[in-house]
């Protein structure tokens, strides 16, 4: 896979959240900075299923302790953190 | 005490007993991993019962409790118990309006809250005793609310207990709150027999003892946990409070049940789905997992095969019935599953303190083999609704026997016992909970925005079921489906909350002017089969 951008994760994020936890929604209602977990869009099962996407779509390995609101609450940290994590990896 | 036939009168004489037999053997231990031995845990809840004598409390009183799974909450149980008054466990982390209902419907005259709840609780009229747990160890914190009592204080007083020659397996000993069709929930109201009656059944069939580790992952608000908290105790076994953060984490709960031993596990299916697919299970040793027993919703025959595969050594054992009869049928899951197998296994024969009956429409009962109604007697039976005033519909009278009606639907097989077929009215189940889709519909109409809504569920191979819920709005711009979801999770336990919102003009009507929910139902159902 090529690098993709931060801004590129963050679209491929707002489809894949849209398809699995909003569908129906206009992408122009999911911001960068929309709470998704505080706000109960994405629950504890969907967070599950959303991490098993992201470690497969960008190869890298989320850990237990990584997995809580300060990383995956909102689009832009989600994309952050993916970032962060493939620069360490790479 | 002979085993599988119990003397006791009340649940509290299980850990009374233990105590005697087992005092230093470890009883329960804490999701921060600290523990209570079998002398420590009884000795509390004599103090908490002797505080809550103190405070005026009278046999059959309802004390609330309102906090995340901890020791304290065990013990409370036990003093609630040893009072002659009943618990009423509530989620902690259910929305603040939802809680005061529940509070407010069955009049508590005293509340275990933790410090966040603590303020839900003192606005409830009738709670004149609030006691803050603090931390899941028990550590007072800063900011009781005005009049409430700290959990150390309750410590400190003398032990006391209603005299053991009052106690009468009649009393009410806990009410369990679940959803329903009018978006008002309805408390359960079980007695020290619905309950010891099948502890009793437990015993005989899983010979539990002093060496066996218990895991408690339902929340004490949900019938699953009668099991886990009474059944060990009985025996001298070891209690493991699994926390919601843990329970929610397959991964750590994977490495938990191997770390800590345990030899039964209890859960609903959605939970050992979640273990075998994101729990990483082969790490791990589990030779000492000897038990493994769901309930609660139907395991779907995919995910069943995979945990046997991760899991091949314990025995494994479908457990059936609502709240209101606790496990009425049981079918032992012979393994491994094989490899063509689709149909989900059955509910099987009934446990031996209950009685079935398959009925029509009529309440005739149908020739074995036909699908028919799933009709229940027996000692684990509830009596009725808290507050409930009239005959309970839901019962009838044959053969002096009071039979209860569960909702499902079943038919008998000869070899196998009861199939379970589904339901004919508006309640379907996701991981194990139950939901009145009304209840959901109850919620939507208290958005402003929201002039009509329908929901339904339709079945889903991976989630079990989707809840789909249509609404036509009013005034303009309509609210956007971010703001409806956000809107639930506030309005709405988390599991009840829809999967999707679907925007109508207005809602399709049956020609005597009532939601058309079949035509709504064959459009979701439409839906889906397209987006798979």
């Amino acid at each position: 896979m090529s690098d993709p951008s931060t801004d590129q994760i963050k679209e491929e994020m707002r489809q894949y959240i849209l398809n699995e936890f909003l569908p129906g929604e206009k992408a122009s209602n999911l911001h960068d900075d929309t709470p998704l977990r505080s706000s109960g869009i994405i629950d504890s099962v969907g967070l599950l299923r959303m991490i098993d996407f992201i470690e497969s779509r960008y190869t890298i390995q989320v850990d237990a302790h990584e997995a809580g609101v300060e990383n995956f609450d909102r689009i832009e940290d989600m994309a952050t953190f993916i970032q962060n994590k493939r620069r360490a990896g790479a | 005490m002979s085993e599988g036939s119990s003397s006791a009168a009340n649940l509290c004489e299980y850990l009374e007993a233990s105590a005697q037999r087992f005092g230093d053997r470890v009883a329960v231990v804490d999701p921060d991993g600290s523990s209570v031995t079998y002398r420590q845990l009884n000795g509390r809840a004599d103090r908490i019962a002797g505080f809550l004598l103190a405070r005026g409390l009278q046999p059959g009183d309802r004390v609330g409790l309102v906090q995340p799974k901890s020791v304290t909450g065990v013990c409370a149980i036990f003093g609630i118990l040893k009072a002659r008054c009943a618990y009423v466990p509530i989620d902690s982390s259910a929305p603040a309006a939802r809680i005061r209902s529940i509070l407010g419907n069955c009049h508590v005259r005293a509340v275990f809250a933790s410090l966040g709840c603590a303020g839900v609780a003192a606005d409830v009229e009738t709670a004149k005793t609030v006691v803050v747990t603090g931390t899941s160890t028990g550590q007072g914190s800063p900011g009781l609310p005005p009049g409430a009592v700290s959990w150390e204080k309750v410590l400190e007083h003398e032990p006391g207990r209603a005299l053991p020659a009052s106690r009468h397996r009649d009393d009410v000993a806990y009410i369990l709150y679940t959803s329903g069709s009018t978006g008002i929930p309805k408390g359960v109201t079980l007695t020290h027999e619905n309950a010891l009656s099948f502890v009793d059944w437990c015993t005989s069939v899983f010979n539990p003892d002093e060496h066996d580790r218990f895991s408690s992952h339902a929340p004490f608000h949900f019938d699953l946990s009668i099991l886990d908290l009474y059944l060990p105790l009985k025996h001298g076994s070891t209690l493991y409070l699994i926390s919601e953060e843990l329970g929610k984490n397959p991964a750590k709960m994977a490495a938990f049940i191997a770390l800590n031993q345990l030899t039964v596990w209890y859960s609903t299916p959605s939970i050992l789905s979640l273990l075998a697919e994101f729990g990483n299970l082969k790490q791990y040793d589990y030779s000492h997992l000897r038990l493994v027993l769901f309930a609660g919703e139907v395991f779907p025959v995919k995910h069943l095969r995979n945990i046997t595969a991760h899991w091949p050594f314990p025995v494994y054992f479908n457990l059936y019935g609502p709240t209101e009869t606790n496990v009425c049928t049981f079918a032992r899951i012979p393994t491994p599953i094989p490899p063509d197998r689709t149909q989900p296994y059955p509910i099987g024969w009934p446990c031996s303190h209950c009685a079935a009956l398959v009925v029509d429409d009529a309440k005739v009962p149908v020739p074995k083999g036909e699908e028919g109604l799933l009709y229940i007697s027996g000692s684990s039976v509830f009596k009725g609704y808290w507050g409930q005033t009239g005959e309970n519909p839901a019962f009838f009278e044959r053969d002096g026997q009071r039979w209860y009606n569960t909702g499902d639907v079943v038919k008998e097989d000869p070899a196998d016992g009861f199939i379970y077929v589904g339901r004919r009215d508006r309640m379907v189940k996701r991981r194990g909970y139950r939901i009145e889709l009304g209840d959901i519909e109850s919620a939507l109409y208290r958005h402003q925005q929201i002039s009509e809504a329908a929901v339904v569920a339709i079945p889903d191979a991976d989630a079990g079921v989707k809840i789909h819920a249509y609404v036509a709005t009013v005034h303009d711009p309509a609210p956007s489906i971010v703001d409806l979801k956000v809107f639930c999770s506030k309005a709405l336990p988390a599991y009840m909350s829809p999967d999707a919102f679907l925007f109508r003009d207005s809602l399709p009507r049956t020609s005597t002017d009532k939601v058309d929910y079949q035509k709504l139902q064959k459009e979701s159902a439409a839906s889906q089969s397209q987006t798979k």
